[in-house]
């Protein structure tokens, strides 16, 4: 067997994978609160539970509607990313003008609901969703085997974020946006429908929480508590990254994926708080995160 | 006395003769978990209401509390006394170290610091199962006797001890709040720049306050777990942070008595919808929304307002 560094190389390998595909969730997270929070200036600790939604929604178009997974890729998020135009204009609209505190509180409560919505109909174990036929099965590459719906997953990550992050940095509609965050006022004496606009980045900051959850629906159990479990650890790359650049949010989220998954490997223990761990030297060594501006 | 207005040392009276009456008409262990709570949340309150510092971590110190004392009374077969003040001394050890490290950071951010850093502490506790239980808890905790000599097995006995912690964390706070310190952290809260530029080292302010908080948290979870005679991996988890700030909020931020009246309202609540089960999560959402968006200020923020008095 080849050997890397002492380890047997299927095992590093392995382990690497699935750092790299918990970096893609930590990556596609990150990326929807930044977008979020630059526009809104809300942190919105709902997007967990709404990450459990879009899995849950796959797994009920599914279950009720026999809509399988290539549909829910787009029906999913839209109706994530419809609800939280919803919960937009309803709620969280009325928290723009208060201290940035209500709003994180106001979405903190909004998990709440959501989430213990979901236990009482579903029970905290939750539902199992098998993934499309096609991506069953694993590829032999002579180091190791991969199974084909996790490089799908990896594929599909890398595809959403450059596709967000194109969208962002290299459009009119991402320089719209940008300049909506730098001064939302100037831009809407420019004619431009600035609530509007908010509404519709909320709605599609949440539609890619949406998405994600469809990604992890075949991937991991869906439960009620999948999205907390995971928001967590998002926060901490968020703190890591700072929120100051979609490019940052995207390497940040990826590159703790693979530190975890090397952790892994070398010291199973630390495996679950070395993302902790690197987010208290981040916050000695450079208080405002690595790509982030002074909060 | 205490810096009190007079409103609030009337206040301070009713509140006295409330909680002496109450375990004779009330089920005691109910008004010693809402004590424990209360001080868990007059903590929680140095941070939210007067340093503007969210925090949603608090479990971390308030669960390690009460694994310590659980620990120290069982296994060390140390006195109760011993396990409480250990407990606020391990919170407080904590939040020396958390504090240090999130006061680097503001608003969203440092709530989002305390938030990761609890869920150290709590991953902590589920693998360290020789400490904490694990899963199980530490359960069967026997209060043992007050310095050695009183026996606390009695719920009443118990309860006089929790009262006098109570009292004395109470009035601890509301000097912490009235003196000088006081007044600066309160400055801090107002215009942080402003602070700094009249000389006042702001970050050494907001860090003692979150000790306060953490030491705080720790004796309520040690008092806590030797009156249910259980710590459980709950008290340390997430959403007990949530539950705290969510008393802060519905009784009124920045108030002297909102944490009491908060902590009784929502412990109230999980008695008589402990029926209800996973529905007592989806109240507390729609509470925290409705808070938020129409009840601000809480309700002693509210009746303050109204009867135009600082309660």
């Amino acid at each position: 067997m080849m050997m890397i560094l002492g380890k047997p190389a299927p095992l590093l390998f392995g382990q690497l994978l699935l750092g790299i595909i918990n970096g893609s969730f930590y990556a596609m997270l990150s990326l929807g609160l930044a977008i979020i929070f630059g526009l809104l200036n809300v942190i919105n600790f709902a997007h967990g539970a709404l990450f459990m939604v879009g899995a849950f929604v796959t797994w009920g178009l599914l279950h009720y509607l026999g809509i399988g997974f290539w549909p829910a890729l787009i029906v999913a998020p839209v109706m994530v990313g419809a609800f939280g135009l919803l919960i937009e204009r309803t709620l969280i609209r009325f928290t723009y003008k208060l201290d940035i505190l209500y709003g994180l509180l106001l979405t903190f409560g909004l998990a709440l609901v959501l989430e213990g919505i979901f236990t009482n109909a579903f029970g905290s174990s939750g539902v199992s969703y098998d993934g499309p036929n096609i991506l069953s099965g694993t590829l032999n590459l002579g180091f190791m085997y991969l199974p084909v719906y996790r490089a799908f997953v990896v594929f599909a990550a890398i595809v959403i974020c450059f596709g967000v992050w194109f969208t962002i940095e290299k459009t009119s509609l991402g320089a719209l946006l940008r300049a909506a965050t730098e001064n939302p006022a100037l831009v809407q004496s420019f004619g431009v429908n600035v609530p509007r606009l908010i509404s519709l980045t909320f709605a599609g900051g949440v539609a890619l929480a949406g998405l994600a959850g469809v990604l992890a629906a075949p991937l991991y159990s869906v439960n009620p508590g999948m999205g907390t479990s995971l928001i967590n650890t998002v926060f901490a790359v968020v703190v890591i990254g700072g929120m100051g650049s979609i490019g940052g949010a995207i390497l940040t989220g990826f590159g703790l994926g693979i530190i975890q998954g090397f952790t892994e490997v070398f010291y199973p223990a630390a495996s679950s708080v070395v993302v902790f761990a690197v987010m208290a030297v981040v916050l000695l060594a450079r208080p405002a995160g690595l790509f982030g501006r002074v909060a | 006395m205490f810096g009190f207005t007079r409103a609030q040392a009337i206040g301070f009276v009713v509140m006295l003769v409330v909680l002496i009456i109450a375990p004779f008409i009330a089920y005691p262990i109910f008004v010693m978990q809402v004590m424990c709570f209360a001080l868990f949340a007059m903590g929680a309150n140095l941070l939210m209401g007067y340093t503007g510092l969210l925090s949603l971590g608090q479990a971390a110190y308030f669960g390690m509390g009460g694994y310590i004392a659980g620990y120290s009374v069982q296994t060390l077969h140390l006195t109760p006394e011993v396990g409480i003040l250990l407990g606020g001394l391990v919170g407080g050890a904590i939040g020396v170290v958390f504090g240090w490290l999130s006061i680097r950071r503001q608003t969203i951010y440092f709530a989002m610091v305390t938030l990761a850093l609890a869920q150290l502490v709590e991953f902590f506790a589920v693998q360290d199962t020789s400490f904490t239980g694990g899963e199980n808890g530490i359960q069967n905790i026997h209060r043992g006797r007050l310095f050695g000599a009183l026996p606390l097995g009695h719920d009443l006995q118990m309860y006089w001890l929790v009262l006098a912690v109570f009292l004395i964390g109470f009035i601890f706070v509301h000097r912490v709040i009235h003196s000088p310190f006081g007044q600066v952290v309160k400055a801090i809260r107002e215009n942080e720049n402003r602070a700094i530029s009249l000389g006042y080292k702001v970050e050494q302010y907001k860090w003692i306050i979150f000790i306060l908080a953490a030491v705080l948290a720790g004796v309520a979870g040690a008092m806590k777990a030797l009156v249910m005679g259980i710590a459980t991996l709950s008290d340390v988890s997430n959403s007990t942070s949530g539950i705290v700030v969510l008393m802060v909020l519905v009784g009124g931020i920045g108030t002297v008595y909102g944490p009491l009246i908060g902590a009784a309202i929502i412990i109230a609540m999980q008695y008589y919808l402990a029926g209800f089960s996973d529905w007592v999560t989806v109240i507390q959402g729609v509470i925290f929304i409705a808070c938020v968006l129409a009840f601000r200020r809480g309700i002693i923020g509210e009746l303050g307002a109204k009867l135009k008095l600082s309660l």
